[in-house]
């Protein structure tokens, strides 16, 4: 079911589809990466069922996406046939998994980012946007639970699950202030209802991430610049390496059903 | 039993036990490594309940479990059999009258 | 280890504690963890479901190769779905095999060492996405023949998890037909690698079902016990039965030029296995035997540093929860 998105927020409430849509695209498929791979099965198995919540809201996100553009494209024609400088995550999403403590110290970051956004999102004057919002915003909250319970015990574990959590802190802090800037298209939607403007969650995620980070005795980063550009389609080395790796079967056999 | 390599670490064992949906008591599911509780009830979710069999989840340590022996079973269980009062049809009533 | 005077005063008593063993699997009863049994029972089904773990486990490799090159949304979730209940799949068993009184590390270890089998399916390659799909139909499809008749095993904890694990396998097979069927029908090239996969698949997927039962040692004892029901011949039978049907309904040629109806039997005749080629795999020198073992090493290796901060983490926890009290 759509709805008719009112005149002139078509183009960007289709560039905020797709931030939504690819954010949990591309974090999903690094998940995916630890599949067969994991520290433990009983983790391999939580992995998966993160990564499987986050494909399935990019599905809805990017079909979503593809009736707003109206151009005949579907969300497989979106996710399997765009280049890397037409993808829309932010940067953090796409770096590749790291060490177990990289992808949980990654995953608390996204999840309570993508809860705090999808509480919000709920209130969406798209209903398909508010109804994905609201089954995501119960998935991200798991999510939360899951990867804060395991930053907290690797931070406060070994000296080695330490020293590695405060690395892994360290090394994607400065891709978090991407997830906060607001431009004209976030602006755009959330004048129109239908999006919210991502700078309003950026004071209580801080305070989230704070306690989780104190409890797990982790301390944050003095500040520096925030790498920027997945929005505008202006990312890192690794996305097209990616993409190349994920799109290679409809890329190879043109038009072909699968 | 072989010594395990010094550098392994062990999760202790944890029994699951779902409660389905409708207002059936809790069966035990099987079984999951976890560090602690919080990590087991998530496991649990995670590898017995995925596909929504469950309403609640209970883990228990499974050295906390205390269980009958086969042996127990003669004695344990068979004062049980020969006492009819037990039962509902050992007692008669009326016709017609409904007891609840 | 008992002394000769104590085995020989025991010898009596266990031909009876075996007679009423075996008379109660006869009578179909299901052995319970507490129960008592024989030594060598429990040493089998140790064997056996262990065995069945580890295939779990390393066959999520393969199949895993492919996840982050399906090719569609759908076919991506559906994948990552099949893996994940493949390591659920290994994670009952061995919890079920923990139940005979061995540590799931002391199994893991064993398949780590290179002590442990698994099937020998798990070491060829997937070369192709077609080859995702020949997995679900004719290695699931052989894995649920078996399974099924497990799932009526004598041993309680082994037979409660064969239910279980048939319930999600049925989406698994139906999964890689669908996907074989949607090749076969597509393109020139997806026809060629739907073919092109079965032929790589089909003669490795019978041997999935052991030795012939001539050859087959073990099997009397284990039917006895209720553990087998059926024999390997048995099985593979009716698995070639139910699997020719299913390739002429989707226009993929079997690799087997003797593939013939018995008219009399209503079964498939089919023709010679390669034993060389099944030895040669169980025994190291299949094409992935060392890429499978290397990559389980490896996460296991790289695994330590996390399993060792949980095990550390749960130990503050519980220190400062006593000081506390």
């Amino acid at each position: 079911m759509s709805s008719r998105a009112p005149e002139g927020s078509r183009s960007s409430l289709f560039q905020y589809l797709l931030r939504l849509g690819d954010d949990r695209l591309v974090l999903g498929h690094r998940l995916s990466e630890w599949c067969g791979h994991g520290p433990i099965l009983e983790e391999d198995i939580a992995l998966a069922n993160i990564a499987l919540d986050l494909i399935g809201e990019a599905t809805l996100f990017l079909r979503r996406a593809a009736e707003v553009e109206g151009a005949g494209r579907d969300e497989d024609a979106l996710a399997f046939l765009r280049d890397a400088a037409d993808f829309r995550n932010a940067q953090m999403v796409e770096l590749p998994k790291g060490d177990f403590g990289f992808t949980i110290v990654r995953q608390l970051f996204f999840s309570v980012f993508s809860m705090l956004q999808m509480d919000a999102l709920q209130k969406s004057a798209d209903a398909d946007v508010a109804g994905i919002a609201a089954k995501a915003l119960k998935e991200s909250r798991y999510h939360v639970r899951h990867s804060a319970q395991w930053v907290v015990t690797l931070g406060d574990g070994t000296a080695e699950s330490h020293e590695r959590a405060q690395r892994a802190v360290d090394d994607l802090w400065r891709y978090t202030g991407e997830l906060f800037i607001a431009d004209d298209v976030d602006r755009d939607v959330a004048a129109s209802g239908l999006g919210i403007d991502p700078s309003s969650l950026e004071a209580a995620w801080r305070s989230q991430i704070e306690s989780v980070l104190a409890q797990a005795t982790l301390t944050i980063p003095e500040p520096r610049y925030m790498q920027r550009g997945g929005r505008e389609g202006r990312h890192t080395e690794h996305l097209s390496h990616m993409l190349a790796e994920m799109q290679v079967l409809p890329r190879s056999h043109p038009g072909a059903t699968w | 039993m072989s010594a395990t390599p010094p550098s392994d670490s062990q999760w202790p064992l944890w029994e699951v036990f779902l409660q389905p949906p409708k207002g059936a008591a809790h069966e035990h599911a099987g079984s999951v490594h976890a560090p602690s509780a919080e990590h087991a009830l998530q496991n649990a979710r995670d590898v017995y309940a995925r596909r929504g069999e469950a309403v609640s989840i209970w883990v228990v340590p499974s050295v906390a479990i205390t269980a009958s022996t086969p042996d127990d079973m003669g004695p344990f269980f068979d004062p049980g059999n020969d006492k009819a009062y037990r039962h509902p049809q050992f007692y008669k009533v009326p016709q017609g009258v409904r007891v609840f | 280890m008992a002394d000769q005077s104590t085995a020989a005063a025991k010898a009596p008593e266990d031909a009876a504690r075996n007679a009423e063993f075996e008379a109660r699997i006869a009578r179909g009863e299901s052995i319970e963890p507490k129960d008592w049994m024989p030594e060598r029972y429990r040493r089998q089904l140790t064997r056996m479901m262990s065995q069945h773990a580890h295939s779990e486990v390393v066959g999520m490799l393969p199949e895993g190769n492919w996840i982050t090159r399906a090719p569609n949304l759908r076919r991506k979730v559906a994948l990552l779905a099949k893996v994940q209940d493949e390591a659920g799949h290994g994670l009952y068993i061995y919890c079920g095999t923990e139940t005979l009184g061995v540590d799931r590390q002391e199994l893991i270890q064993q398949l780590l060492d290179g002590t442990a089998k698994y099937s020998s399916i798990f070491n060829y390659p997937t070369l192709s996405w077609a080859d995702i799909g020949c997995i679900g139909w004719f290695v699931d499809g052989a894995a649920i023949v078996n399974q099924t008749m497990l799932a009526k095993a004598s041993y309680g904890p082994y037979a409660r998890a064969m239910v279980r694990i048939c319930k999600e396998e049925n989406f698994h097979k139906r999964q890689g037909y669908e996907i074989m069927a949607t090749l076969s029908a597509g393109t020139p090239a997806q026809r060629a690698m739907a073919q092109d996969a079965v032929n790589r698949w089909w003669w490795p997927s019978l041997m999935m079902f052991g030795p012939h039962d001539a050859d087959s040692p073990n099997s009397d004892e284990l039917l006895r016990w209720g553990v087998k029901k059926k024999s390997n011949d048995e099985l593979r039978q009716r698995f070639v039965n139910l699997t020719v049907g299913q390739a002429k309904a989707i226009n993929l040629t079997l690799p087997d030029p003797e593939l013939a109806l018995d008219e009399a039997t209503g079964d498939w005749k089919f023709g010679k296995i390669d034993w060389d080629e099944f030895w040669r795999v169980v025994k190291g020198d299949g094409p992935c035997n060392r890429e499978r073992l290397e990559a389980r090493r490896t996460a296991h290796a790289e695994g330590e540093w996390v399993r060792a901060a949980a095990t550390a983490h749960a130990e503050k926890q519980q220190r400062s929860s006593t000081q506390a009290a």
